[in-house]
């Protein structure tokens, strides 16, 4: 094909897609999540996963964690479009694998089999955190709190040991030391 | 304890003190509380539409020639959804709006009740925020915040959503005031620094081919605004261009005004955005209409971006320097900055601009906006720039409708003050002129308001015509009638190999009789000869008009971008005429 000449809606150059995650500290009020994730879709944005949750039970402020990949522009107008949002008190923007901010997620695994087989999943699961919420004879609920990366890896593993339900919250995020977003 | 007030009460007591004169609405069942307690505030005048949408576009044109904020007041279900495309219209183009609407009782919420919709829910995207008011206490709260959010930073529509339970239920009433303490699109109204300042005016002393691009964001800023930039423009020498939204700003009869840029734009300011070294972009947001071709836009230029809102900046083209701020505060202390320090800078820079002049001249000898006229049938454009000369000597507001028609009236009609034209340049509402003519007269009584229609577009809301004659509006419905959906026509003929497919009208009503029939004046000229003596007619009518102003057919709006070609390669006529290529029909 030839390449085209057109004076219209010729999409650009593509700079590189770059993770993020974007924290976002807003008003919990009813629709609220609504705003964020409509921006997000309305303007075709990613959401790749999402944690939220109140933080400040007086103030009813919530704290959104959303990982999301974009170009830099995009990135860039992501924090902007939050920041107009009236609900919206400070929004945080972090490159996944920045070295001050420490990652979370956490994943609930049920698995099936015999207390042998279940003591090797303690011993794969040991790395991450693990604690059995719940054990029967012949079935475990198993927590473990890790990186994404790592959980997908754990559930990989676990299927051949008789992983047959997991559970995944999004990532949560904070700074490293005494500083805190501003 | 102060005196318990019903929510009704309570929408107009802070109407009230938000000192709203007029609202623009349709009655129904989830808003009658509230239509019951008009009768007891005389100083709020209610204006009946036929339609919610029209509604909106009245208030709209209202908003944008008076500089205060429109109120709507619609039903639940119905009501709501009807007035959505005037919201999204006022959310691209940046209008003030505050739209009431009602909802079904709080404890049928959720339950399919009759006239229910979302509606917070389906306005979400096309407002900049919206309520729904479950409690009557939270209402004058959210009321004055709704008109704080609607009018400050970069200006929008709003809804609140109040629930007929919650209309009727008493509650306290309290004007807030400046509640907002986020400051909302960059509305800081923070100090500019200097060393802002004296980037800004290095960047204008350095440049030998400057151009200033201005929008609506100058017009959204005020009148002093559009002062201030004339004193800019007549400090630097430099050429202006302005884009759909922002004309009038500046005189478009001065000599230093290239005329409006983009798809449809002149020769001589496109030729100069594209070849300029400093492009100064104050309040217009680079949209696609402007820019073409991002990646070839304007490749040598060093640019200047000032917006009030953030987010438009850096959206779809980088920029060299970026000034988040409103645009008279930045350009009162710019002038004052400037003035300071370089007396004569006219005079002074004259030989570094002249070959820059010298190519603008050039440019300008073709004469884009030419057109081949006729003494046997009314071409548009001359229809368009006999209405601007018989009516130039009055304060005159244009508004219009979308297609050929509003391209044209852009090009040839010459505005010289802002706030004296209504379009609707973003969303690209086809039936928004003839509502918006309704609200622009209500702000404007005594003045003469003309919507340059199109026979298709002004179809759609039609309707109105029963509002201006109810109210006593004596708008002129100045239509170009050439059968056809113009544009659609227009394109079809460039792109689609004149497969005129689904865009002529066929079964038009007579709009003289219609006129009758609403009870306003019908008026029709067919041929060049009797065109000034109608217009005339028109204008000394005391009461609505519908002009049919019958039109070539097959007009074509020039220049033109064409699809597929680069963006400093402009069809200029008929003549001119080139192949576009298939991958450049694709777009829009």
């Amino acid at each position: 094909m030839a390449k085209s000449k057109s004076a219209y809606s010729v999409p650009g150059k593509i700079g590189k897609i770059e993770r993020h995650i974007i924290v976002v500290w807003v008003d919990n009020e009813a629709g609220v999540l609504a705003r964020i994730a409509g921006l997000f879709s309305g303007r075709g944005y990613n959401i790749e996963s999402l944690a939220v949750a109140e933080v400040d039970k007086k103030k009813h402020i919530s704290r959104i964690t959303i990982v999301t990949e974009g170009t830099p522009q995009v990135i860039e107008q992501i924090n902007l479009q939050l920041k107009k949002l009236v609900p919206v008190h400070k929004v945080a923007d972090f490159k996944r694998g920045e070295k001050d901010i420490l990652f979370r997620e956490l994943a609930l695994f049920k698995i099936l089999g015999s207390s042998k087989k279940i003591d090797k999943v303690r011993k794969i699961c040991k790395k991450f955190n693990p604690v059995i919420l719940d054990k029967t004879n012949n079935s475990v609920v198993i927590q473990v709190t890790a990186l994404r990366a790592e959980i997908d890896k754990l559930a990989l593993d676990l299927k051949s040991l008789g992983l047959i339900s997991t559970s995944r919250t999004g990532a949560v995020a904070m700074t490293k030391g005494p500083k805190i977003f501003n | 304890m102060p005196k318990l007030l019903s929510g009704a009460e309570i929408v107009f007591k802070a109407l009230e003190d938000q000192k709203v004169e007029y609202i623009f609405g349709y009655p129904g069942g989830a808003v009658l509380p509230i239509y019951d307690e008009l009768k007891n505030h005389k100083s709020i005048k209610h204006i009946l539409a036929r339609h919610e949408q029209g509604a909106g576009h009245s208030a709209e044109g209202y908003a944008r020639s008076s500089g205060k904020p429109g109120v709507l007041l619609v039903t639940s279900g119905p009501g709501a959804t009807n007035a959505v495309t005037a919201l999204t219209d006022a959310y691209m183009d940046s209008v003030p709006l505050v739209c009431i609407s009602g909802q079904v009782p709080t404890h049928l919420i959720g339950t399919d009740a009759f006239q229910e919709c979302d509606t917070t829910g389906i306005t979400r995207p096309c407002t900049k925020h919206n309520w729904l008011v479950k409690d009557v206490n939270d209402l004058s709260k959210v009321l004055h915040l709704a008109f704080e959010v609607a009018t400050t930073g970069r200006p929008g529509p709003v809804l609140v959503d109040i629930p007929k339970d919650i209309q009727f239920k008493k509650g306290k009433y309290k004007f807030f005031k400046n509640r907002l303490k986020k400051k909302l699109n960059g509305k800081a109204s923070r100090k500019i620094s200097n060393s802002e300042l004296d980037k800004f005016i290095d960047l204008m002393k350095k440049s030998s081919k400057p151009i200033f691009y201005t929008g609506g964001g100058v017009i959204n800023s005020g009148p002093d605004a559009s002062k201030h930039l004339r004193e800019l423009v007549s400090l630097t020498g430099f050429p202006i261009t302005s884009t759909l939204q922002g004309l009038g700003a500046y005189p478009g009869d001065d000599p230093q005004f290239l005329g409006m840029l983009g798809m449809h734009g002149t020769y001589e300011a496109n030729n100069a955005m594209h070849d300029c070294d400093l492009m100064i972009n104050i309040g217009a947001r680079f949209d696609d209409r402007i820019t073409g071709k991002v990646d070839e836009f304007s490749p040598g230029s060093k640019k200047i971006h000032v917006d009030i809102d953030p987010s438009s900046i850096g959206k779809n083209i980088k920029v060299d320097l970026a000034i988040v701020s409103d645009v008279t505060e930045l350009l009162m202390s710019l002038n004052k900055r400037f003035k300071e320090k370089n007396k004569n800078f006219v005079s002074s820079n004259k030989q570094k601009t002249s070959k820059w002049w010298e190519q603008i001249g050039k440019w300008r000898e073709k004469k884009s906006l030419n057109f081949i006229n006729s003494n046997k049938v009314i071409k548009p454009q001359h229809a368009v720039q006999r209405l601007y000369e018989l009516t130039k000597n009055q304060d005159t507001f244009i508004t219009t409708e979308v297609g050929q028609h509003q391209m044209w009236a852009a090009q040839h009609y010459k505005f010289n003050k802002p706030n004296r034209w209504m379009t609707s340049g973003g969303l690209g509402t086809m039936g928004y002129g003839l509502p918006a003519a309704i609200g622009v007269q209500i702000a404007n009584p005594g003045k003469l308001v003309v919507d340059i229609a199109g026979e298709a577009s002004v179809l759609m809301t039609m309707q109105e015509m029963s509002t201006a004659v109810q109210y006593r509006l004596p708008i002129k419905i100045f239509i170009l009638n050439n059968e056809y959906m113009g544009m659609v026509r227009q394109w079809q003929e460039l792109l689609h190999e004149k497969n005129y497919s689904e865009s002529y009208t066929a079964a038009l009503p007579d709009f003289v009789k219609l006129a009758e029939s609403y009870g306003c004046v019908g008026i029709r000229a067919k041929t060049p000869e009797e065109l000034d003596e109608k217009i005339k007619e028109m204008i000394n009518v005391d009461k609505p008009v519908i002009f049919d102003c019958v039109v070539d057919k097959a007009e074509n709006c020039f220049p033109m971008i064409p699809s597929g070609k680069p963006h400093n390669q402009m069809i200029l006529g008929p003549e001119e005429e080139e192949e576009i290529s298939d991958e450049g029909k694709i777009l829009v």
